[in-house]
């Protein structure tokens, strides 16, 4: 080992550096393959519009499923997105490369995750007050909505970078994805509808939001951890 | 099992090539050593004392060059070489950067896209990485794919100047590497 080993403080191989690195690096690949991003946020409005078709397009009744709607598509698109998350660096070496690098790989791994939340969450987060419309929410509810996605969103990207790296490799490994992510997705769910809920009952969408708030917390702690354990396991 | 019984040693300034048929196990051992396998049993050592994989100290100083190139399609020869080399730690210059590129003989692509690269040239940013992340030790897994003479001759400059440089050298191989005699021991498998 080498004389100059620092601990994790005083070596030149930050978390900082690590985030910035991979932060830049998918924003910059995410922006070469704009029409895959394009297509997912296609898919997300196109399942919400399917909704008001499918059923009966009365006020009261669109206005109470409007929330789920929302939450329901931003669920199946982030599922849609996840398989991409890591399998192109497993594919080309680039995850033995991050593996390997000096620098912390939770670290990251976790600026992946956030560029990809950046690059396929935050637009869902964006249009939703704009398709809620289509529900005939008024503005409290879709203040909460918009605000329970924007705290909720990451959580499906950190739990779902998870079930990604558990995947690598496995043949099918997209359908397994969803069949090992959505159970973890339910609590997510329900708060985060149950916010917009709670405001149409003329309550506090105050609780459902702090436990929002306090699994983001929760996923931003354990989620680059596992998912790098994932990968090194992947990589064996 | 694909090896057992193995074991040796390599000194500072020395290069090791490992030689043999396909399927002995010299990727295997490479990525042993690289710490992205674990060994059914047996020790690494760096530098006298045992190490775990993805042991830090020995992240810091490794370099580890795969079958795969790392490369991403979208991303220029540019890119992908300032990309590879500042996620092994260093922070190049643009004209380090030029100056490896060129002396790859990729002056003239680097603004091109890699998915419009051959084989041998995408494989020359590898030896553009090389030459600018001097480590300790270099683990190359067959670094002499697809390069052409000039490529071999530049590859073999590389790691004769790793070697003068204080620096050890492992190389799983099939070609013959124009190395000075004396600064290369041989472990054959299989």
């Amino acid at each position: 080992m080498s004389a100059t080993a620092t601990t994790a403080t005083e070596s030149p191989y930050g978390a900082f550096g690590a985030l910035r690195w991979a932060v830049a690096r998918d924003l910059k690949l995410a922006l070469r393959s704009r029409a895959e991003l394009g297509v997912q946020l296609l898919f997300y409005v196109i399942v919400v519009t399917l909704f008001p078709l499918a059923s009966s397009p009365e006020k009261t009744l669109l206005a109470t499923m409007g929330p789920g709607v929302l939450w329901v598509a931003a669920l199946l698109a982030s599922l849609l997105s996840l398989p991409r998350l890591f399998a192109s660096d497993f594919a080309d070496g680039t995850l033995e490369q991050i593996a390997l690098s000096p620098y912390p790989m939770p670290a990251l791994v976790f600026g992946k995750i956030l560029a990809h939340w950046l690059t396929t969450g935050l637009p869902i987060v964006v249009l939703a007050p704009l398709l809620g419309l289509q529900y005939g929410l008024d503005v409290p509810a879709l203040t909460v909505v918009t605000l329970s996605l924007l705290i909720g969103t990451p959580i499906l990207s950190l739990l779902g970078a998870i079930g990604a790296s558990l995947t690598l490799g496995v043949r099918g490994g997209g359908s397994l994805l969803a069949l090992l992510i959505l159970p973890l997705y339910v609590p997510v769910l329900i708060f985060g509808a149950g916010a917009a809920d709670a405001v149409r009952a003329g309550l506090s969408a105050s609780a459902n939001l702090s436990l929002l708030g306090a699994g983001l917390l929760l996923a931003f702690v354990g989620a680059p951890f596992a998912t790098a354990a994932g990968i090194r396991i992947a990589l064996d | 099992m694909l090896f057992a019984g193995l074991g040796f040693s390599v000194a500072a300034g020395k290069a090791l090539v490992i030689t043999g048929p396909n399927g002995t196990g010299k990727t295997t051992l490479l990525r042993i050593l690289a710490g992205l396998t674990l060994p059914a049993g047996g020790t690494i050592r760096w530098r006298g004392e045992a190490v775990v994989p993805y042991a830090a100290g020995l992240r810091e100083e490794t370099l580890y060059a795969g079958h795969f190139a790392a490369l991403k399609d979208e991303l220029t020869a540019e890119e992908n070489l300032r990309s590879l080399v500042s996620l092994s730690g260093a922070e190049p210059s643009d004209a380090d950067l030029r100056a490896a590129l060129a002396a790859a003989a990729l002056a003239e692509k680097r603004l091109l896209p890699a998915r419009v690269l051959s084989q041998g040239q995408r494989r020359r940013i590898g030896l553009a990485r090389l030459a600018l992340l001097a480590r300790p030790l270099w683990l190359l897994d067959e670094p002499a794919t697809a390069l052409d003479t000039t490529g071999l001759g530049l590859l073999a400059e590389l790691i004769a100047r790793q070697l003068d440089s204080g620096g050890a050298v492992i190389a799983a191989t099939h070609q013959p590497l124009d190395l000075p005699t004396d600064a290369v021991d041989r472990l054959v498998m299989g």
